[in-house]
């Protein structure tokens, strides 16, 4: 996995989780192009984007968007299962989770 | 002290998990030395920074940007004085908050010292903020990484397993080479701890450490393969990432790793065998994560080893068959190993079961699952075709799918389908998915449409009908070499399939919205070139009045391009010689041209006027019938992009001198040499090549009126021999050099006057003025800036294309590029074809090139970027060497081949020292 961004629908940014190094600003050009594209998508659509050489998988709970960059080698439908794990343990952890306990307890997110 | 500090740690481990960072008032008193000490000092004390519960309830609070803004910068102050202060009693909750404000987008650079302050402190609570921070706050190329190197080393010898844990996650995330270096032995060390906590977050680094500093691999190899034998699933997954990782970096230990590959199918058996564990249930499939990494190193350990993919086709036939496909997490598994199954050396009964699992994917209404399937099968279509085959009505079926990304991987998957058995229901499927299409698949479908029904069509009358109707259904996105391709295919067909042509399109013609430039280009010159069938056949009556009618409607209209007029104007030339009624018509529409403002259109207005009135005579012999195109000409023209159509100096559309401007077409030496076949032009350009002789008679314009009649007399006699007249044109030209003036000149104004002036200061000028002109039709203007009708005079811009030879300029890793020059003037044209030698479908085929300062490079559109086994694609590559310096040329490639990226780079220095010493 390359990154993986936490925003609303709103298209705040929540959480970012970076493994490879950027400086700030491609970071935050990355997440604006990100955000508006994946925002933009109809329901009807699938969880895949093949953005420039890698391939985004996404999937919204409520109202939070979880969205990771991988290699297109990866598979697109296990990610969406890492996605999944991740969203239950968040959910374990504060008790049906909301976009609003990700807020405030940003660092536990992470520490997860 | 020290162990009162590590009971707080522990405390704190525990407290950890209630959250900590906002600490309850009684914990504050009790961890803040300074509260004590404030009281015995009595110093005068800030406020307590604000808690970062309250700072975010502050800032949400905010109505405006504004607001928020100011709240931010607020409170960043307010932190950067306590970070001032050197205070470590809030540092933590500081930094807490920093990140928080660095996540809303503000700088938050300032934080990183601090960050690595809070790692070396002894308290776990700022050791794991502090680590957060610098992962998020630090990046490579931080000098910050030398200080935090030695807090890692501290703490990966920690006694505390979660200290040691932190300092594996931190290092796993953001290890830059330096680091890896300093630090490989620890985390080697730390890989044959006794607990698997530690084991897991080791094994993770040392991917890290791998991919950043290869060199270090070796020294990792003998504590790895005992990962495989662990029971504890955290460490095997681990483990075999780490174990992929490696191989995929090298094939020395993808070697070494050969031996593996049975523990690796025993343990995909046990999990597969093993019943229900709750401990690593996902939906009913035991441990899918493991699963899928393990399929995947099964996978990479197969690749071209028949011995090791014998191993393992039992077990991969097993998993496709017992894992349940109702969840997402089955389908996971199930993809993964239909990967698997096609990449290593299987059993072909294994193969379809595969593809057989993929149409059943396409059948899934989770749109996930379909794209997946979609996206698989273009991968395998090359290899297995015949097992794709039996799904293709699934695939047509995605072509209506309401997702994008899912239409765009059916319609490349339909291209690969089609063969010469199911050309004429696939094309049929495909032109109503053309219809139906977003603008953004028009113009590939129909390029690839026209380039499947080239290949397969199965006779000339569907060829024809099958071009017709892509022309019609991607409306102006066609590309412009297809519209060269389907004018020379009618014009190389028999009589009867152009007859249908002239039907078709001429009903076409009268109806067609005048905003479709692509249809109205191939129609006029269809029915200009054929016009004698327009009125001759059995079911196609058409009078001459109505033809002009409709030229009228065309020529007059806004809508219409100009190219597209200068289409429709040499058509109705050659309506004019072909039916005899329609000439008087034809001759007051045309002369109406010559005082057209667009350049391109005055000049053949006025041109043409010419043939009717003074060359009258001419007019039949240069507007007979096109002999048939060269074929191999159209090849490349109509492999490469639109644009090189014309630089390639083949095509139709130059023979009839009217979608390229004239000079184009006249510079261009291939055209002008070839004289059979472009009557007019070779008259065009002959004429003009004598009339710069006489540029003392700038002001003899006005006796062109007076010009003899007697040579123009003897020219007629001789039809149909085109070289002949052209022969005798040039005799006719030196004889009397203003008859170009006279042809441009009457109302082409200043133009026209200054080209046969000697004034090159104002010819510049002009020159600009009609390049300006040029770029909204040339799509080549790039390099030929001298493209204008007023260059077109100059003798020297028609040199010779000589035969350059071909070089092969890279063989390896199965790709073979080779060059074929030709060269115009100081413009050197490199056609470039890269053959796939290999048996590897590859994909994203990239070239990039770079040339001497002094030359000018410009990279035209290859024809494709993806290469079947054994197919080939071309580029054009322009090269302006305007200081005759040697070409010189360093080339980098990149590629996929079956989705292994490739990537080397060559010099080539041996082309022909002709493209430059001439």
């Amino acid at each position: 996995m390359h990154f993986m961004l936490l925003f609303s629908r709103q298209g705040k940014l929540r959480l970012q989780k970076w493994y490879e190094a950027h400086p700030d600003k491609v970071k935050k050009k990355i997440t604006r192009e990100l955000i508006s594209t994946i925002l933009s998508r109809k329901p009807k659509m699938s969880s895949f984007i093949e953005w420039r050489d890698l391939k985004i998988v996404y999937k919204r709970y409520a109202s939070l968007y979880f969205c990771c960059a991988i290699d297109p080698t990866d598979n697109e439908l296990l990610t969406l299962e890492i996605i999944h794990r991740y969203v239950e343990l968040l959910d374990k952890y504060f008790g049906s989770v909301c976009e609003l306990d990700i807020i405030f307890n940003f660092e536990k997110a992470y520490f997860m | 002290h020290m162990s009162s500090t590590l009971s707080v740690c522990k405390g704190i481990v525990v407290c950890s998990m209630l959250g900590l960072l906002d600490y309850t008032a009684e914990q504050r008193e009790m961890l803040d030395p300074r509260s004590k000490k404030g009281l015995l000092a009595e110093q005068v004390r800030q406020p307590n920074p604000i808690r970062l519960r309250d700072l975010i309830r502050q800032i949400r609070s905010a109505k405006t940007a504004a607001e928020e803004r100011s709240v931010v910068n607020k409170e960043c102050a307010s932190i950067r004085l306590t970070f001032r202060e050197e205070d470590s009693v809030w540092r933590c909750r500081n930094v807490a908050k920093l990140l928080y404000i660095h996540m809303l987008g503000y700088p938050a650079h300032f934080g990183q010292m601090e960050c690595l302050k809070l790692i070396a402190s002894p308290r776990f609570t700022d050791k794991r903020i502090g680590y957060l921070g610098a992962m998020l706050l630090l990046d490579e190329r931080q000098d910050v990484h030398l200080l935090i190197t030695n807090s890692l080393k501290n703490d990966l010898k920690s006694p505390t397993q979660f200290v040691q844990g932190l300092a594996l996650c931190t290092l796993a995330a953001i290890a830059s080479p330096e680091m890896s270096r300093d630090l490989a032995d620890e985390v080697e060390r730390l890989l044959k701890s006794s607990n698997a906590y530690i084991r897991k977050k080791a094994a993770i680094c040392a991917v890290r450490i791998c991919a950043k500093v290869p060199e270090l691999m070796e020294m990792f190899l003998p504590a790895t393969r005992n990962l495989l034998t662990e029971k504890n699933h955290g460490v095997l997954i681990t483990g075999v990432t780490l174990i992929t990782s490696m191989c995929v970096q090298s094939p020395d230990t993808l070697e070494h790793f050969k031996k593996t590959v049975g523990n690796l199918v025993r343990i995909l058996k046990n999990l597969v065998m093993a019943g229900y564990s709750p401990e690593h249930d996902v939906q009913g499939v035991s441990d899918p994560f493991l699963q899928i990494k393990v399929l995947r190193l099964l996978r990479i350990l197969g690749r071209q080893d028949s011995q090791a993919s014998e191993t393992m086709n039992d077990i991969l036939a097993q998993v496709a068959t017992n894992t349940e496909a109702t969840k997402n997490v089955g389908n996971a598994i199930l993809y993964e190993t239909v990967l698997s199954i096609m990449d290593i050396q299987s059993e072909t009964g294994l193969r379809v079961l595969a593809v057989n699992i993929l149409g059943r994917f396409l059948l899934n209404v989770d749109k996930n699952i379909k794209y997946v399937a979609l996206h698989t099968l273009l991968k395998v279509v090359h290899q297995d075709n015949q097992a794709v085959q039996r799904h293709r009505t699934t695939i047509l079926e995605c072509l209506k799918d309401a997702d994008i990304t899912i239409r765009r991987r059916a319609m490349e998957l339909c291209f690969a389908l089609i063969n010469p058995s199911n050309v004429r229901t696939m094309m049929k499927e495909l032109i109503t998915f053309l219809e139906k299409s977003e603008t953004e698949f028009k113009a590939v479908c129909s390029s690839k449409c026209v380039t499947a029904a080239e290949q397969f069509a199965p006779n000339i009358r569907w060829h024809v009908e099958t071009l017709l109707k892509v022309i019609i259904a991607a409306g102006n996105n066609v590309p412009d070499d297809v519209v060269a391709c389907i004018i020379q295919l009618i014009a190389e067909s028999g009589e009867a399939e152009q007859r249908y042509a002239v039907e078709e399109l001429w009903q076409r013609l009268t109806v067609a919205p005048l905003d479709v430039q692509p249809l109205l280009q191939v129609a006029t010159w269809v029915c200009g070139e054929f016009a004698h069938l327009l009125n001759t056949g059995e079911t196609l009556r058409v009078s001459e009045t109505e033809v002009v009618e409709v030229y009228q409607r065309l020529l007059w209209s806004s809508l219409c391009t100009s190219v597209t007029k200068q289409y429709a104007i040499t058509s109705s030339m050659k309506l004019a010689t072909r039916m005899p009624q329609a000439t008087a018509l034809v001759a007051k529409m045309v002369s109406a041209y010559g005082s057209h403002l667009d350049v391109e259109l005055q000049q053949r207005g006025l041109e043409y006027t010419q043939l009717f009135t003074r060359f009258d005579s001419l007019r039949g012999p240069l507007l007979e019938r096109m002999p048939p195109f060269e074929r191999s000409r159209l090849r490349v023209s109509q492999e490469a992009a639109a644009a090189t159509a014309a630089a390639a100096g083949g095509g139709a559309p130059i023979a009839n001198g009217v979608q390229e401007h004239s000079n184009n077409s006249v510079s261009n030496a291939s055209t002008v040499n070839n004289n059979e076949s472009n009557a007019l032009l070779d008259l065009l350009g002959g004429m003009d090549e004598q009339s710069t002789k006489p540029t003392s008679k700038l002001n003899d314009n006005a006796t062109i009126s007076n010009n003899d009649p007697v040579t123009a007399a003897g020219v007629p006699k001789i039809p149909g021999m085109n070289a002949d007249i052209l022969d005798l044109l040039g005799g006719f030209d030196t004889g009397h050099p203003t008859v170009s003036k006279a042809a441009i000149g009457d109302t082409g104004g200043t133009a026209a006057t200054t080209v046969n002036g000697a004034s090159n200061n104002i010819l510049d000028g002009l020159l600009n003025n009609t390049n300006n002109y040029n770029t909204t039709t040339l799509t080549n203007n790039a390099i030929n800036t001298n493209s204008s009708l007023i260059n077109s005079t100059q003798p020297t811009t028609l040199t010779n294309t000589g035969d350059y030879g071909k070089l092969t300029a890279y063989e390896r890793h199965g790709v073979r590029l080779v060059l074929s020059f030709e060269r115009q003037e100081s413009l050197s044209i490199i056609t470039l074809v890269a053959t796939n030698s290999s048996s590897a479908a590859i994909t994203d085929f990239l070239f990039q090139a770079a040339v001497p300062k002094s030359l000018q490079l410009q990279l035209l559109t290859p024809s494709s970027t993806s290469l079947a086994p054994s197919a080939s694609l071309t580029q054009l590559i322009r090269v302006n060497n305007p200081n005759k310096a040697a070409i010189r040329m360093k080339v980098r490639l990149s590629w996929s081949a079956d989705g292994v990226p490739v990537q080397d780079q060559c010099e080539v220095n041996n082309f022909p020292t002709a493209l430059w010493q001439y």
